[in-house]
């Protein structure tokens, strides 16, 4: 009788567990991105989150915008 | 280091469109969406000037300030991005951008506002970086590779620059003061000589000597 008590309470409170149901409206909030999180484009590979790397190439590809220095003056 | 930004110098785009083209391609961009263009000034006069012109990623975004749902973003690097998923096309972002940046792609016969395009100085959008998902809403995130966008890359004049704001003003700079202003950057002078220096006559063959 106990062990019936037990199952029943149990199967009532993980059937209940349906009723909590979460909000599926989005809340906004003014302001602010609302969308998913972007990770630092060092991150991912090939640079696995060393930033000075990532800085360091991005440097050396802008000054090849620089014929001064590529080719000479 | 500073913050992305692209630098137009009029005296050097020739007009050529490879920016234009180069962005297309780069990043499969559907038909009747430009996230570059070349916008000529007094086109057909003596004096014409061009600039490529995209998002210029301002650091107050007008975008960013009226968009209803927020979809917007600013990276670490100063991009301004967006989300597509949040994006609901109402063109807002449109009618605040001084630039004309934002572009909607039209599908059907009836021109159905799709979600907004627009440049994202190649470093795609909130998705991981260098997925498909990310190529098929953002086109290819060049960032993430360590290159800059493929638009100023591309450019043959050069007359375009991509890249960290202090270094490519540096550039800008050094490239002004190297070739001064008015008739000495482009003209006559440039192209035979200074007129202060005239070359010696030749003596005609024949003549008395």
């Amino acid at each position: 009788m106990r062990l019936m008590g037990i199952v029943s309470g149990a199967m009532a409170a993980v059937m209940l567990a349906g009723c909590g149901e979460r909000p599926q409206v989005m809340e906004y909030k003014q302001g602010k991105y609302q969308g998913k999180p972007d990770e630092a484009p060092y991150m991912a590979a090939p640079f696995n989150g060393n930033k000075d790397l990532w800085e360091r190439d991005i440097r050396n590809r802008t000054q090849n915008q620089n014929e001064y220095r590529r080719i000479g003056t | 280091m500073a913050r992305m930004k692209f630098l137009c110098d009029a005296e050097r785009c020739i007009e050529c469109n490879g920016c234009v083209t180069a962005c297309k391609q780069e990043n499969d961009i559907p038909w009747g969406v430009n996230r570059r263009r070349v916008v000529t000034i007094n086109d057909g006069v003596p004096g014409e000037r061009s600039i490529s012109v995209a998002c210029m990623h301002c650091s107050d975004a007008p975008c960013m300030a009226v968009c209803p749902v927020d979809c917007f973003y600013r990276s670490e690097e100063g991009v301004v991005l967006h989300d597509k998923d949040l994006c609901i096309g109402c063109g807002y972002c449109f009618y605040a951008c001084p630039f004309g940046a934002p572009q909607f792609p039209q599908a059907g016969a009836f021109g159905v506002r799709g979600k907004m395009d627009k440049c994202t100085f190649c470093a795609g959008g909130p998705e991981p970086d260098n997925s498909e998902a990310e190529f098929k809403k953002y086109g290819r995130n060049r960032l993430a590779e360590g290159k800059l966008p493929a638009c100023a890359e591309m450019c043959s004049t050069k007359a375009l620059l991509g890249g960290d704001g202090d270094t490519i003003a540096e550039i800008y700079r050094q490239r002004a003061t190297t070739r001064g202003k008015g008739s000495e950057v482009w003209g006559w002078s440039t192209a035979y000589g200074r007129p202060e220096t005239p070359k010696a006559p030749v003596a005609a063959p024949g003549g008395k000597s």
